[in-house]
């Protein structure tokens, strides 16, 4: 044990370990912060959430940071709301009802045009529908009507999907005829303070208006948007703690159980041996990739059950042939002959005198095994046989490659979770490989 | 000839005479005995798959949709049962269907209906598929996964002979260069194999496609396709860079790194420094003091690498949208088009048992254990 531990420490002799501890260690406290931030329920919940949700995200935003990278900088989003902003709302009596203002008034500093542009209203009324003007004020001071119209209880106006203010605007999509610059081609916003007012007209006492202005830019949080709005940070969070504990479960069951077999086949020798050393052959012309997906095509696609299936089809991998090899040589020891002098029975000798030998062979197997199996949850997603309502990496880079993100430049889609994956695989196998050259005497300095 | 250097005269066998027969002798008897094992293997692991798959009892469905399909088609054209109303047909073809499933033993305990399931997936008899059709129109699985064994079998060869010629020229030379710049850049870059091919196809895809535009983003040829055979081979052959490149960063630098190992650990043997004292020159000691003894180490680690590979080509020729045996299992996970599903598994298992024997056999060629009659005691 002690020769174990000082073998261990040995690993800060290699840069490349260190730099792949951190790795580690970095993805463990990602996992952590995901599981204490966002728990399993709300994590999943948000995931599977529709339009309801998202809906003041932007589609297919690109992460913010990509503005820190360019010298055009792509608008953010923005959410203004009366009802939790009161300061923006005036109320004035008129008549029998009210006058509302509402003026939304904010800065825009950026070279892009937004995505779309959005009001939400929320309307109390008992019978009369009240009336409501939109106007948009630009930083020159230009007014442009936007619309009119009546809103039902719950309702949305879509600016940008206006046919009569996009002709009033001179036939341009109505983001650009808003935010461009008059006269000038081509076609550039206009930096500065905007003002979109709302005036609400209502006819009865009680009827109130509240509006939610959303400008939807082309850049959002962290990690972006994918299709469906969703923040793909929910994703990439929470793709964190499922990949290293599928990697993690997967590298132990595989290696554990693969190891007793062939101290088992080995100590019992004869006809044991020959079964397990068959059994082997034929796992190793199973196809595994194909059988995990008749089985989630056919039972369920849950990440457990393949986590299951992959433990089991692996019990008789071809590591086997490695571990038999190493056992051969130490069922000859003195120290085996020893024990079964003194009445070891075969239990014994296996778990306690056997098994231990090869630990430290095992363990760099183990670590260079984890990334493999993070892969293989990756590579099932990319089938399309990702988990139905987990979040994870695969499940991304599914979505992106489905929806042709690398043909249509949404590159950071696929980026994001590949680079994790990449950080992952990177990490664990470079420990995994400083530890193979600490533990394997015959590479030791090669 | 390395073959007769390497048959002692004191193993010799004594009824033949000539070291070449006796050597060839073996290698048969070797080759033999693994194809036989082989077959065998393949029997248990087919087996194996037709249980998974019927668990569900989703062999039994395809096996009682063909029954069914082959009585409408028989009867329902039939001018005899013409006058027949919908209903009373309908109660026939039912009747023959029942008949039927009980002549094929559907009926039979499991166990027996298994035994006959396996011979249908082994020759992969498995009727029609439910909605994919062969490119020359037919829906019968043999015939589509026929099709798509080609271009599987052509980039995955190519990718393989890539890889394993490139890595032993590389990592020879790597071990004469033991501990230069390269020698630390490639022991550096061996972590990435962790990524399997398909995923550097991604980036590939990215720079050589969508960034750059030099190189098409997948498929096999061009659209439509070049009428000229020579055009044809140059468009197959472009679209053949990006996948095959994938698959070669995907493991080369594992493969070079622990090749490389395997030399460097051999050409520290005695009988290496021998030959360096006895001078001869570095391409002799290294081609027949080196290379030689650790093939067959090489090939087995080999074996290992290239059965994980095909794994990784299911995804590959999704990612490239190559119109292979990995996309088409793609497009029925898709469609749930089971008969093709379970086709492709037994396949796949196929071609891994081929892959296998096509590498005991090399085995046997260089191993000169199994020349010399030492048995094929493998490390």
């Amino acid at each position: 044990m002690r020769t174990f531990l000082r073998n261990l420490s040995e690993i800060k002799n290699y840069p490349s370990a260190i730099a792949g501890l951190v790795v580690i260690v970095a993805l463990l406290v990602v996992a952590a912060y995901a599981l204490i931030a966002l728990p399993y329920q709300e994590a999943i919940r948000l995931w599977r959430a529709g339009e309801g949700v998202w809906e003041d995200y932007p589609r297919l935003a690109r992460p913010s940071w990509v503005n820190l990278f360019s010298a055009i900088k792509l608008p953010d989003t923005k959410v203004l709301n009366s009802a939790t902003q009161p300061e923006t709302k005036t109320v004035k009596p008129f008549g029998e009802g009210r006058d509302i203002l509402i003026n939304f008034t904010f800065d825009y500093p950026y070279d892009g045009f937004p995505q779309d542009l959005i009001v939400y209203f929320q309307v109390k009324f008992e019978s009369k529908q009240p009336h409501i003007d939109m106007r948009w004020i630009t930083p020159d001071g230009r007014e442009i009507v936007v619309g009119q119209f009546s809103p039902r209880r719950s309702d949305s106006f879509r600016i940008t999907q206006d046919e009569r203010l996009r002709r009033r605007v001179g036939d341009i999509p109505v983001q650009e005829g808003l935010f461009a610059r008059p006269e000038v081609t081509p076609l550039t916003p206009l930096k500065g303070k905007y003002t979109f007012q709302v005036n609400a007209i209502t006819f009865e006492p009680d009827s109130d208006v509240d509006a939610k202005f959303v400008i939807y830019g082309q850049v959002y949080g962290l990690a972006g948007t994918d299709h469906r709005r969703r923040d793909l940070m929910v994703a990439l969070l929470w793709g964190t703690p499922i990949a290293l504990a599928f990697g993690l479960l997967a590298a132990l069951g595989t290696t554990l159980t693969t190891m007793f077999i062939a101290a088992f086949g080995v100590w019992f020798g004869g006809i044991v041996d020959s079964i397990i050393q068959r059994i082997t052959e034929v796992r190793l012309i199973l196809p595994l990739l194909p059988i995990l997906i008749m089985v989630g095509t056919f039972y369920s696609r849950s990440i457990w059950l393949m986590l299951g299936v992959v433990i089991v089809l692996s019990i008789f991998g071809s590591a086997i042939k490695t571990y038999r090899a190493i056992f051969l040589q130490v069922k000859e020891s003195p120290y085996i002959e020893a024990a079964r002098a003194y009445g070891a029975g075969s239990g014994r000798i296996i778990t306690q005198y056997l098994v231990p030998r090869i630990i430290p062979l095992l363990i760099p197997q183990l670590v260079v095994l984890i990334p493999s199996y993070v892969f293989l949850e990756a590579s099932l997603a990319v089938l399309g046989l990702g988990d139905p309502v987990l979040p994870t990496w695969g499940k991304i880079i599914d979505d992106a490659q489905s929806n042709g993100a690398l043909y249509n430049s949404y590159y950071y889609w696929v980026l994001q979770p590949a680079a994790l994956l990449m950080l992952t695989g990177l990490g664990f196998s470079m420990v995994g490989f400083a530890l193979d050259r600490i533990f394997n005497p015959r590479l030791r300095g090669l | 000839m390395a073959e007769a250097t390497l048959t002692q005269p004191g193993v010799r066998a004594p009824r033949i005479s000539s070291p070449l027969l006796t050597t060839l002798n073996r290698v048969l008897k070797y080759t033999l005995t693994r194809l036989v094992a082989l077959l065998l293997t393949v029997v248990v692991g087919v087996y194996l798959t037709v249980l998974i798959a019927n668990m569900g009892g989703y062999v039994d469905k395809i096996r009682s949709s063909q029954i069914r399909e082959q009585v409408g088609a028989q009867y329902g054209m039939d001018p005899q049962f013409r006058l027949l109303t919908k209903e009373e047909r309908e109660a026939l073809i039912n009747e023959i269907v029942a008949a039927e499933e009980k002549r094929l033993g559907l009926d039979r305990p499991f166990f027996v209906r298994s035994l006959s399931y396996l011979t249908t997936a082994m020759s992969l008899n498995l009727g029609r598929a439910e909605h994919l059709t062969s490119d020359s129109g037919s829906s019968e699985v043999r015939r589509i996964i026929l099709e798509r064994l080609p271009p599987t079998l052509l980039l995955f060869t190519t990718a393989n002979m890539l890889l394993f010629f490139g890595s032993i020229f590389f990592a020879l030379s790597l071990s004469r260069r033991y501990g230069s710049i390269i020698d630390r850049l490639v022991i550096a870059l061996a972590p990435t194999s962790a990524a399997p091919g398909w995923f550097y196809g991604i980036f590939l895809i990215l720079i050589f496609a969508a960034l750059l535009g030099v190189l098409p983003f997948g498929g096999m040829v061009a659209a439509p396709p070049p009428a000229q055979p020579l055009a044809y081979a140059l468009s197959l052959l472009q679209h053949m860079i990006l996948p095959v490149m994938a698959l070669v960063l995907g493991s080369v630098f594992l493969n070079i790194y622990q090749w490389r190992t395997f030399f460097l650990i051999y050409s520290s043997e005695d009988y290496v420094d021998m030959a360096k004292a006895k001078g001869l020159p570095a391409r002799t000691i290294e081609r027949r003091y080196i290379l030689r003894p650790t093939l067959p180490t090489i090939i087995t680690s080999f074996a290992l690498l290239l059965i994980s590979l095909w794994t990784g080509a299911i995804i590959l020729e999704t990612v490239f949208n190559w119109p292979g045996l990995g996309r088409l299992l793609y497009r029925a996970i898709g469609l749930y088009d089971t008969p093709v599903i379970v086709g492709s598994t037994v396949i796949y298992a196929y071609l891994l048992a081929i892959t296998v024997f096509l590498l005991d056999f090399i085995y046997a060629l260089v191993d000169p254990r199994v020349k010399v009659g030492g048995g094929g005691q493998k490390p």
